[in-house]
């Protein structure tokens, strides 16, 4: 703010005989002035007091007021008195949480509406000018500051005693380095998780229910999701695999050195989507496709689970299956490659 | 008698006198109740995002007292008897009994939920504002990009807190955000293992996620809400252009008694919203999704709305994984990673690359006019747009179900619309905005059309066209635009009365060719001011 206009800011500060023989209102706006604040325009909505208007606007705003305790009460009653627990068969704790909410929203309208027409119907009206000074120091405040900073940093000699300043440097810098590595402890290191499934050699394939599977078990055209018997193989992220049985002259295109994987008809495929992981749920029969509802990513089963359409670049993995003589499903090895998206680590 | 009770100090008196003895709070109060509130309906926007945070204040505190963070696996038997004998985490579980054993557990439950949607919401429309008003502008900056850190945060929060329940839908969204930390090229697989403990799902996450969310993120946010509104004080309301206003001042209302009471009914206000929401809609049933199992998926799964746009760019983005010799970068980096850093960074870098092109040094405390400023108009529907194609494609599934279309049309449609959309958008808004100057310009130069037809003697049909103000020798207005709305009805007049006080004749000259500033003049600024009136 330069100084030739910065005069007419300075308010004229009231001698205490004058402020003692000031009006509330008097002395309100004068503290207004003072920090730039000017009210120009100051009138009461009902200049004559005790009109109709007045008093219609004044039972509105409380009636709001009424109406937010009403809800209230509402409310409370409701949380006393309604059955909110949860039966089966029995529809009644249904109303508990709307009429909750419809109490506790007539409540917070009342209050509300009542607070806001208040300040529109009753409350002065008023056109209030605030000054608004571009830089907002002078340049007075601005230079001194400056001055007290570069001065202070100056006192301490660090421009001039190289040795402190690298020394400093080097020793915050330490700290701030001790500082970062407790976060090691966060640190695990990856040990090809993964690459692994808890799949091996002669795993049994059964349902989330436990129960193996047999050839039998499935109809042509049907899809099981299968877990590796092993313990926690229920719960592995990375575990579930898709038994597809295929419908009778439907001919797989086995991709390169998974020629021998199925089981005749039976084809098993790792059920985590090569995209984001979710698992790839939906099974078009008439189509052979299958589809991850999170992504949209379809892979074709007959194509030996190559992705055709949406964002997965790489098919699912394959589970080479066989039959042990029970005459239940077994995996024949582990998957051949990592399940699951890619990662940074993981080769072509 | 008389004496002695003005002698005696009232209450309210002495409790003053208390507190400024030991603080001296009286100027720097007195001038901040003094503030000055311009009064217009979208700086309302940014208060509904302050009220629906404190609101997650209070419901998320009052959800902490029964929520579980465990990943214990445990049976269920709680009152929800269709998933009784389930096997699930605590956090479920909990979550669970905070819905149904817990008295009105469920409404303050969905009131959060519905608050994080209305908080997100409320600051992606109030940046908007700020956006195309060009709020931003210097000295806004840094309040620019504090504002664009909350919104960051507050995705980031509604995400973590989304996490929380263990639920089937939220299992899968944790899943999916492993597999995006993991495509993170060199450092993916440690980054994922460092937050998840290991490989998904581990047994840590929620309860790290829990602190993060219940603690550190909202006192990030509380921080920067708190930073944000002292520049607000400190740096004052911009404002529209309008009668009276100017670079060199604030017109409006003070907090005391108006905008306290309307700001505080306005809260009210939106609480009430909140918990009608609350109550009446139902949000997240996780009791209908189930525990969360790595083999399960509902159809039709997708996050909340503001998680839709790094959703939708992940369905849309090619199947396209970049292979080396013994390393991979996985197709989901570039849409889940790269796209919305790039989207931030621009978002940040915004109002520096506007003053650097435009070569604007200046201040700024009045607003524009979004058609004023054509290019930023047209950028900010350019951007919107490619926003609105991602969010739209993140339900595309929903899209292709509710309408017959193929999800594989809806897929292509929108990588199509993806690219070309945004331009078209840029165009249209661009040629709105020149039009909506022409018209303007139009009407303060012929006045606006009356509707009243005159035969002229000639035989000649004209429109009468009533000026807005003085005219010159041709009947041409001589009214300059002055970034302030134009009537464009004769009843527009109307609509005008109170706001426009003074309107023909400014009671404050512009900077340019006035000096008449002075605190003195009120008593004269006063009757101007009315007389525009009566």
């Amino acid at each position: 703010m330069t100084s030739s206009d910065g005069h007419h800011d300075e308010p004229v500060q009231p001698t205490d005989e004058q402020l003692a023989a000031m009006s509330q209102e008097q002395k309100m706006l004068a503290g207004a002035a003072a920090g730039g604040v000017h009210v120009i325009r100051r009138e009461e909505r009902f200049p004559t007091p005790g009109t109709k208007a007045e008093k219609r606007a004044e039972r509105l705003v409380s009636s709001m007021f009424l109406l937010g305790a009403l809800g209230a009460l509402g409310f409370m009653v409701v949380y006393v008195a309604v059955p909110w627990r949860f039966h089966l068969g029995n529809n009644s704790y249904r109303f508990f949480t709307p009429l909750l909410g419809a109490c506790m929203g007539i409540a917070l309208f009342g209050i509300g509406a009542g607070a806001v027409l208040w300040a529109k119907k009753l409350m002065p009206e008023e056109i209030v000018v605030q000054e608004r000074h571009d830089p907002a120091s002078d340049a007075f405040d601005f230079q001194t500051t400056g001055a007290t900073i570069v001065q202070g940093v100056e006192d301490t000699g660090i421009a001039r005693r190289s040795m402190l300043r690298r020394s400093i440097g080097v020793g915050a810098g330490a700290v701030g380095l001790m500082a970062l590595f407790p976060l090691g402890g966060l640190l695990r290191k990856p040990r090809g998780e993964l690459f692994r499934t808890p799949w091996t050699a002669g795993v049994r394939l059964i349902q989330y229910d436990g129960r193996p599977v047999r050839p039998e078990d499935m109809q042509p055209g049907s899809l099981a999701t299968v877990f590796p018997d092993v313990p926690g193989g229920l719960e592995d992220a990375n575990a579930p695999t898709m038994l597809i049985r295929l419908r009778a002259g439907e001919k797989v295109t086995a991709r390169n050195g998974q020629g021998d994987f199925m089981w005749g008809t039976y084809i098993a495929f790792s059920k985590i989507c090569t995209h984001a992981g979710c698992p790839v749920s939906l099974y078009e029969q008439q189509s052979n496709r299958l589809l991850c509802p999170c992504h949209q990513s379809q892979f074709d089963v007959l194509l030996d689970g190559t992705p055709v359409f949406g964002p997965a670049a790489r098919p699912l993995p394959q589970l080479p299956i066989d039959v042990d003589n029970e005459g239940y499903f077994v995996a024949r090895s582990g998957y051949h490659e990592a399940v699951g998206p890619a990662f940074w680590e993981r080769p072509n | 008698m008389r004496s002695r009770r003005k002698v005696e100090a009232s209450p309210a008196e002495k409790a003053g006198r208390w507190a400024d003895e030991r603080f001296g709070p009286s100027g720097p109060m007195r001038n901040l109740l003094n503030k000055v509130f311009p009064d217009n309906w979208s700086f309302m926007l940014g208060e509904v995002a302050l009220y629906s945070f404190i609101i997650l204040l209070i419901s998320g505190t009052y959800l902490t007292f029964f929520f579980d963070t465990s990943m214990t696996e445990v049976k269920y038997h709680g009152h929800y008897t269709p998933l009784d004998d389930v096997t699930m985490s605590r956090a479920y579980s909990s979550t669970l009994k905070l819905s149904f054993d817990v008295r009105g557990g469920l409404i303050i439950r969905q009131i959060h939920h519905w608050a994080a949607l209305l908080f997100v919401a409320a600051m992606i429309v109030h940046m908007m504002r700020i956006f195309f008003t060009g709020a931003f502008r210097k000295p806004r900056e840094t309040n620019w990009l504090i504002g664009s850190t909350l919104l960051l945060l507050g995705i980031l929060e509604g995400f973590l807190g989304y996490s929380l329940p263990d639920d089937l839908m939220s299992g899968t969204g944790l899943r999916i955000a492993f597999s995006i930390i993991l495509s993170i090229p060199v450092v993916g697989t440690w980054l994922a293992y460092a937050i998840f403990d290991g490989t998904f799902p581990g047994t840590e996450i929620i309860g790290r996620f829990y602190i993060v969310h219940v603690l550190l993120i909202p006192g990030i946010i509380l921080a920067l809400i708190s930073v944000h509104l002292a520049l607000v004080v400190k740096q004052k309301h911009t404002q529209f252009p309008g009668p009276g206003r100017t670079e060199r001042n604030v017109i409006g209302e003070r907090i005391l008694p108006t905008y306290a009471a309307k700001a505080g009914g306005f809260f009210a206000l939106v609480f009430g919203v909140l918990a009608v929401l609350g109550g009446l809609t139902q949000i997240n049933p996780v009791w209908l999704w189930g525990p969360y199992t790595p083999s399960q998926v509902g159809a039709g799964s997708q996050p909340d709305f503001y998680m839709l746009f790094a959703e939708g760019s992940m369905r849309l983005f090619p199947s396209y994984e970049t292979h080396f010799p013994g390393y991979t970068i996985s197709s989901i980096f570039w849409p889940a990673v790269v796209l919305p850093g790039v989207l931030f960074t621009l978002i940040l870098i915004y109002p520096f690359l506007e003053a650097r092109l435009t070569r604007d040094r200046a201040s700024h405390h009045l607003l524009q006019r979004p058609r004023d400023v054509p290019v930023r108009t047209a950028l900010g529907a350019m951007a919107l747009t490619f926003w609105v194609v991602l969010v739209a494609s993140g339900s595309n599934d929903i899209i292709s179900f509710k309408f017959a279309i193929s999800l594989n049309a809806t897929t292509w449609i929108g990588r199509i619309l993806l690219i070309l959309a945004p331009p078209i958008a840029y165009a249209i808004t661009y040629r709105v905005c020149l039009g909506l100057q022409m018209h303007d310009r139009e009407v303060l130069e012929h006045g606006i059309e009356t509707g009243i037809i005159r035969r002229l003697p000639s035989g000649e049909f004209i429109e009468i066209h009533q000026p807005l103000g003085p005219v010159d020798d041709h009947g041409h207005g001589v009214l300059q635009y002055a970034g302030a709305p134009v009537p464009k009805k004769m009843n527009g007049f109307g609509d005008l009365g109170r706001k426009a006080l003074g309107f023909f004749t400014p009671v404050e000259q512009t900077p340019a060719n006035g000096h008449d500033r002075d605190g003195h003049g009120g008593e004269d600024k006063a009757k101007e001011l009315t007389g525009g009136r009566r």
